[in-house]
């Protein structure tokens, strides 16, 4: 077997090496190059609804809370007392005052300081409390979305979106007048490698393909609508620092742009008579139902969430081989009589093709597992981001831009991914 | 719409057993599970009344399906459409989906009359896909409607014992 080069030499503009997906050394190197590095996505803020509100998620392998204190602000900590290191918080999300450690009673403020330790006369002259608060992240958000870096020195979270703001700002209009919020989320493993997903949210070449018995199942208008293979307005852009969003029904992109013409989908008909009798008007409605499928484009932001028509799709490295993904479904947030009726059917849409038993999941989910298994036959044969290269022009914006159906936002991820690596 | 909704299991049980209408169910219920060990969705579906719903949530203790995010939720027309996508052979995950035995046991009963019962269960079920066994339980409400011209199911609630963490993507059905 050859040795492997170092790991930034392992990307060229065209291709990446095998190993990739299946070297252990490279998958630790990422841990700290990478998720320890960068803003990785945490939390959208609908599930922090108030102060004492909390999550607890992960960045990079490590566990973290993430909180709304009593002022409002949003605070990411490292999930582990500092005392002897045990978990203070094993549940998903919910309200507290604040976080006790179960061994010992250490207990945290949701500011993460440390506010009381039983019997502390054993610590006089030995340590101040306001030396051991929780470790905390760094923590911005833009547009709901809320991200938390270890490195406190790294740029603003605005700098690192760059162009993908006017895009979240495109992507929060699928409220339809409200907020968004999270509905629910979808949660499954395969046996692969996290670069295998990052990738598949920029892939539009494997639809028909992977997702045929999906197409098959859904009317022929929303089958209409992902006629994005042979469309060349249909394009993906890079964006920067990584990002990419691919452009499926571009004329759903921004979806205040709505001339009328366009008719709603027989399927909402009972809808659409639901809302008029809770007292929408026409343009209010036509703005609910138009976003129903979500706004038609993925926006894929290194290295670990992005927003897909009408969901968030997190992933979470766990082991080289092993890879956690969730699909959080979102909707409007505003009166019931309202949002009511419109969530159940995002949430049917939701169903149909996300999650573990969906129409669509489990087919990608094959198809990442027979990535990772192929993959070992010889690492260092090349995985190929070659698709749409002669064809890649510089959009208006300076974007580099290419068909839909071709690996341009790939070949972003892997550059910063490369730029990543290199940096002892 | 059959409501879906089941009360507690009875404190003390009765000779449930001995009831020939439990009998009926619980035969029932065991048809079911080999027709899904043997992948033989098309006469599965035929089980099912026309307004039964066929339903996994991800909350285990909510009884609000349809204001809830699940991983199936399905009417006549999605169950048919579920069948058609998993032996039309164009599902890869289908295609190669884990074999699976299921057991199905602990039965308790939580309503009886000679139209319909109301049955709880535990199912076990273990699959087997490229050199790996997985476990799967689960707790199982059925609502078994009984007819003289033959049983059928008015509803089935699956709630998976990780159903609110994370659940593989599978190719067959629960």
């Amino acid at each position: 077997m050859t040795p492997t080069p170092p790991a930034p030499a392992l990307v060229e503009p065209d291709r990446v090496h095998g190993s990739l997906y299946t070297d252990p050394e490279i998958f630790e190197q990422e841990l700290t190059k990478i998720f320890e590095s960068t803003w990785v996505w945490v939390a959208h803020d609908s599930e922090l609804p108030k102060p004492g509100t909390f999550k607890s998620t992960y960045v990079g392998r490590q566990p973290v809370i993430v909180t709304r204190d009593r002022k409002g602000t949003v605070r990411t900590l490292l999930n582990r007392c500092r005392h002897r290191g045990a978990s203070l918080c094993e549940k998903p999300r919910g309200e507290a005052n604040g976080f006790t450690c179960p061994y010992h009673a250490w207990s945290y403020g949701l500011d993460g300081r440390l506010r009381g330790i039983p019997y502390p006369d054993g610590y006089e002259g030995v340590m101040e409390k306001s030396d051991l608060s929780l470790r905390a992240l760094r923590t911005e958000s833009y547009g709901g979305m809320i991200f938390a870096s270890y490195d406190p020195d790294i740029e603003p979270l605005v700098d690192f979106l760059g162009d993908v703001a006017p895009w979240i700002d495109l992507f929060t209009k699928q409220g339809g007048g409200y907020p968004i919020k999270v509905l629910g989320r979808h949660q499954f493993t395969f046996r692969g490698n996290w670069k295998i997903q990052l990738e598949n949210t920029t892939d539009g070449y494997h639809f028909p393909i992977v997702h045929r018995s999906w197409m098959a199942s859904v009317d022929a208008e929303t089958a209409d609508m992902m006629s994005f293979m042979t469309d060349p307005e249909c394009t993906t852009h890079s964006l920067g620092n990584g990002h990419s969003v691919m452009q499926m029904v571009p004329e759903h992109s921004d979806l205040d742009a709505d001339d009328g013409t366009e008719p709603l989908q027989a399927r909402f008909d009972g809808l659409v008579a639901e809302l008029g009798q809770a007292g929408l008007d026409d343009a209010a409605v036509r703005r609910l139902v138009r976003a129903m499928h979500g706004t038609g484009f993925n926006l894929n932001l290194f290295p670990n969430v992005s927003l897909s028509n009408s969901f968030f799709r997190v992933l979470r490295p766990i082991a080289v081989d092993r890879t956690l993904v969730e699909h959080i479904a979102i909707g409007p947030d505003g009166p019931p009589e309202i949002v009511g009726p419109v969530n159940r059917e995002r949430l049917r849409i939701h169903e149909h093709f996300q999650g573990p038993f969906g129409f669509g999941t489990p087919d990608d989910s094959e198809g990442w597992e027979r990535v990772q298994r192929g993959a070992q036959a010889e690492p260092a044969m090349p995985i190929m981001v070659n698709r749409g290269m002669a064809r890649e022009k510089a959009a208006g914006e300076g974007w580099p831009t290419s068909h839909v159906t071709d690996e341009t936002g790939m070949r972003a991820a892997y550059a910063k991914w490369k730029e990543m690596m290199g940096d002892d | 719409m059959t409501d879906l909704v089941t009360g507690p299991a009875l404190a003390t049980a009765p000779p449930f057993l001995a009831d020939p209408r439990v009998q009926r169910a619980i035969q029932l219920v065991w048809h079911e599970a080999a027709l899904l060990d043997a992948k033989d969705y098309e006469v599965w579906a035929e089980l099912y009344t026309d307004d039964a719903l066929y339903v996994v949530p991800i909350e285990r203790d909510t009884d609000d399906f349809a204001g809830s995010l699940n991983m199936i939720y399905d009417d006549k027309r999605m169950r048919q459409m579920r069948v058609a996508r998993i032996v039309e052979g164009y599902s890869l995950s289908a295609v190669d989906a884990a074999r699976t035995v299921r057991t199905v046991s602990r039965f308790t009963v939580t309503s009886v009359s000679d139209t319909e019962v109301r049955l709880r269960s535990a199912q076990v079920l273990v699959s087997f896909k490229r050199d790996e066994h997985a476990v799967l339980g689960a707790d199982l409400d059925h609502v078994v409607v009984l007819s003289d011209g033959g049983d059928r199911i008015g509803g089935k609630v699956i709630r998976l014992l990780n159903s609110d963490a994370s659940v593989n993507a599978s190719g067959y059905l629960l």
